[in-house]
């Protein structure tokens, strides 16, 4: 392994790379998933609401799949790190999960209990996917506070999982207006204009705290030439924001030609804000405590890992994109026959 | 109550609701499979009604199974940091296959299987339907490597307390790994079986008469009677390889105190752990020696053997060991007995009698009924055994199950053990009820009055409704 240096070096690199990509595509999929989850309280009609599983119906499972491949790779390739981290946030772990189970079933159950069972699994469903988006916004501002917890790190956190509902309601918005017509796309629409604000301000927000909490992150930031490499970040996010902005003004247009364009535009500024947040912790996997080299397991068996997965996620995405094509277009009547 | 006992609770709840539903999704995945391919080969409907019968079953299950298991993942973090810290390169990448090769697999053609009927060619309906049955026993296979590898760990050496792997051959195939595999595999085939039954012969009891569903019956009860004989012959392979491997685990299963040769096979008894004894046994002579030794005379290890110099005892607690071992076996031959009995009567009957509901007869459809979910307590049960019978090692001798609890409060675990529990307690009842109500529902929509018994069985069939269905 000289060729490639020391892999002691590069593997938890390599690994942090992969974490965060399965990171950031799980908070895009799964994220409009429970966005979906979230807007489901302001249906107004069972139609709507059963128009609205029905968008998400083939493909929550798998979108779901990639959080249990982040946290995987975090507890395999970062054994120590899972545990300081996950013990750190056990509540809203345990709320997440609470949160994940009801909404995964209820999907089920609204679908096959008796008729007039159906609300209690809606109102389970809506309940779920908050509860979920909250929690994981909450352990996102906790994480950004350094896994403190005080007065002041939980009140940034609860502003966190405010802005994560925001943020999840507005690209679950934009996948409705891919795959919605009518009246229900339309109300995606206004429901993406208001929840667009919604992410700016947890941008904004995340962007003012991390450098104030870590003089760190500050400095990674603020220093020369750094800034210079790092400007199209926050210029590229302002611009996507705007852009973002107009086009919904224009949406749903005559011929539906340009229904993907927020969902397209909400992605790349999910990418954008992630990639500083990335930026701002690197090499750090526990903020200020543990990085990613002290975390990683051994060589031997982060190899073994690696072989594997160069060869198979190739193929979860080929497969992934396979499903997705079967089930473009609008979303129609999920059927089983 | 101390952090660690809260700690193994939670995990012991997590996993048990957890392990219901991948019993039953494994082999369910199979058998419509099974279902589907014997439509493309006869062009019956009755097997695709059976198939989109069960395929509501399936698509239910399994994600009951998906969000329960998603809480697995993440308890190893929370409430058991020190089970990755000290063995994290060996479990690590056995979890990682099983994302990377399972997960994602059942998950993706999981929508094209529920959903893709009309929307891909047939050909690929029945590649995705293998797919997602072929995802579920991969893993089934990573995740029952792991566990063997905790019971019989090989092909690794300690480094400053913390485990490196040197072979990956041994780690996969370690000793008990064959065993543990094909012992699951069958309860996971005979817990589906049951449940087939079981929900066939309830609608067969409301005087449905539809193809799919005496299909569905017959497919049931073949399946139970086949796999139960296998069943009991890999149960005693893996107990000998116990034996070798675990003997303080196979001692508690027996509640044998002494070692020696002629040790009675105790077929009912209150073991006391504190006294050393066993209380109102009733057992056969020289039964133990002649199972695990296949030799009324073969020496048989017992209890007092692992006790350390100041008497604290080095083997599992005895009383769970050994009644779960009871009740996993009991059940296994209530099954024998149901599928047996079932398999002859459709034989004996099958001129006379050309319905399945008349061929069965009315009092073995219902004890069908009643064993509808037998294999979730022959499972729990067995796991169980196996599990606490690994106690007092998380790893067996290289670490102890009190080594690797976090250090967490002990009000929030039991707070979170509470909360679970909840929903738990809720989820299973509200399961139980919509299987049980689908298939009443089926039964509706299907022929009910063409035959004169119809109605009277159908006014018998409330009386044996499990708790919680409503009508």
């Amino acid at each position: 392994m000289t060729f490639f240096g020391d892999p002691e070096v590069w593997l938890p690199l390599v690994f942090a790379g992969l974490m965060g990509f399965s990171i950031l595509v799980y908070v895009v999929l799964d994220g409009f998933d429970l966005g979906v989850g979230i807007l489901f309280a302001g249906a107004g009609s069972e139609e709507r609401r059963d128009r609205m599983v029905a968008s998400i119906g083939p493909f929550w499972d798998a979108n779901e799949t990639w959080l249990v491949l982040a946290v995987g790779i975090l507890l395999v390739a970062f054994p120590v790190a899972h545990g300081t981290i996950l013990t750190a946030l056990y509540l809203p772990v345990a709320l997440m999960l609470l949160g994940l189970i009801l909404r995964g079933v209820a999907f089920e159950f609204r679908a096959k209990a008796p008729a007039r069972q159906k609300w209690a699994w809606d109102v389970a469903f809506f309940g779920g996917s908050l509860l979920t988006a909250l929690s994981q916004g909450f352990m996102l501002g906790m994480y950004i506070m350094g896994l403190e917890w005080s007065w002041m790190t939980a009140s940034f956190a609860i502003l966190t999982a405010l802005c994560l509902v925001a943020g999840y309601a507005f690209i679950g918005a934009c996948w409705l207006i891919i795959k919605t017509e009518g009246e229900l796309q339309r109300g995606s629409v206004r429901a993406a204009q208001w929840a667009l604000w919604g992410v700016v301000a947890g941008i904004a927000a995340v962007s003012i705290a991390t450098p104030l909490v870590s003089p760190r992150i500050l400095e990674r930031w603020f220093s020369i030439p750094e800034i210079f490499v790092l400007i199209p970040l926050p210029v590229g996010s302002i611009v996507l924001v705007a852009v973002l902005a107009v086009i919904l003004r224009h949406l749903p247009d005559a011929t539906d030609t340009w229904s993907w364009l927020p969902f397209a535009g909400g992605t790349a500024l999910f990418a954008t804000a992630f990639t500083g947040l990335a930026y701002s912790f690197y090499p750090y996997v526990v903020p200020g405590d543990m990085t990613i080299y002290e975390a990683a397991a051994a060589p031997e068996s982060l190899i073994i890992i690696l072989v594997g997965s160069l060869f198979v996620l190739p193929v979860i995405v080929s497969y992934s994109v396979l499903a997705y094509t079967v089930f473009r277009g609008k979303a129609s009547e999920l059927r089983y026959d | 109550m101390d952090a660690l006992i809260l700690s193994r609770i939670q995990f012991g709840a997590n996993i048990s609701f957890h392990i219901l539903f991948p019993t039953i999704t494994i082999a369910l995945g199979w058998l419509l499979l099974f279902f589907k391919l014997r439509f493309n080969a006869t062009g019956e409907e009755g097997w695709m009604d059976a198939y989109r019968f069960f395929v509501k079953v399936f698509a239910l299950t399994f994600a009951l199974g998906v969000v329960s298991g998603i809480t697995m993942s993440f308890q190893f973090g929370t409430n058991w940091p020190g089970f990755m810290e000290h063995v994290g390169n060996i479990a690590g990448p056995l979890l990682a296959y099983e994302i990377m090769t399972a997960f994602f697999l059942e998950a993706v053609f999981l929508g094209i299987m529920l959903f893709g009927f009309r929307r891909v060619p047939g050909w690929l309906h029945t590649l995705a339907t293998f797919l997602v049955a072929f995802g579920t026993t991969m893993s089934a296979f990573w995740i029952l490597v792991l566990n063997s590898w905790m019971h019989t760990p090989a092909g690794f050496e300690m480094r400053d307390g913390v485990a490196h792997a040197t072979d990956w051959f041994a780690i996969v195939f370690n000793p008990s790994m064959p065993y543990r595999l094909l012992h699951m595999l069958l309860a996971s085939g005979l817990t589906c079986a049951f449940l087939i039954a079981g929900l066939s012969a309830f609608r067969l009891l409301r005087g449905d008469r539809s193809v799919g569903v005496q299909k569905a019956m017959k497919t049931g009860v073949i399946v139970a009677a086949g796999l139960i004989p296998l069943q009991i012959l890999a149960g005693d392979m893996h107990g000998l390889n116990t034996l070798e491997h675990q003997p303080a685990k196979v001692a508690a299963m027996e509640g044998n105190w002494e070692t020696g040769p002629h040790v009675p096979l105790v077929l009912f008894a209150v073991p006391d752990q504190g006294a050393r004894q066993n209380n109102y046994e009733i057992s056969i002579p020289s039964g133990a020696s002649l199972v695990l030794k296949h030799d009324p005379a073969g020496v048989v290890p017992g209890l007092n053997d692992f006790v350390a110099a100041d008497g604290t005892p080095l083997h599992p607690p005895v009383a769970p060991v050994f009644y779960g071992f009871r009740v996993m076996v009991g059940t296994g031959m209530a099954m024998l007995g149901l599928s047996f009995l079932g398999v002859f009567l459709m034989i004996r009957r099958r001129k006379t009698q050309p319905h399945m509901a008349e061929r069965l007869g009315k009092w073995p459809l219902r004890a069908f009924v009643a064993m509808t979910f037998s294999g979730w307590v022959a499972t729990l049960a067995g796991w169980y055994v196996t599990e606490i019978g690994r106690q007092p090692w998380l790893v067996t001798g290289v670490l102890t199950t009190a080594d690797a609890v976090a250090d967490v409060p002990a009000t929030m675990v039991l707070s979170t053990l509470i909360g679970y529990l909840t929903v738990y307690a809720t989820l299973t009842i509200a399961y139980i009820s919509v299987l049980f109500y689908l298939a009443r529902k089926a039964s509706n929509s299907a022929s009910p009055v063409s035959l004169p018994e119809a109605p009277r069985s159908a006014a018998a069939a409330p009386k044996l409704l499990p708790v919680g269905v409503s009508q």
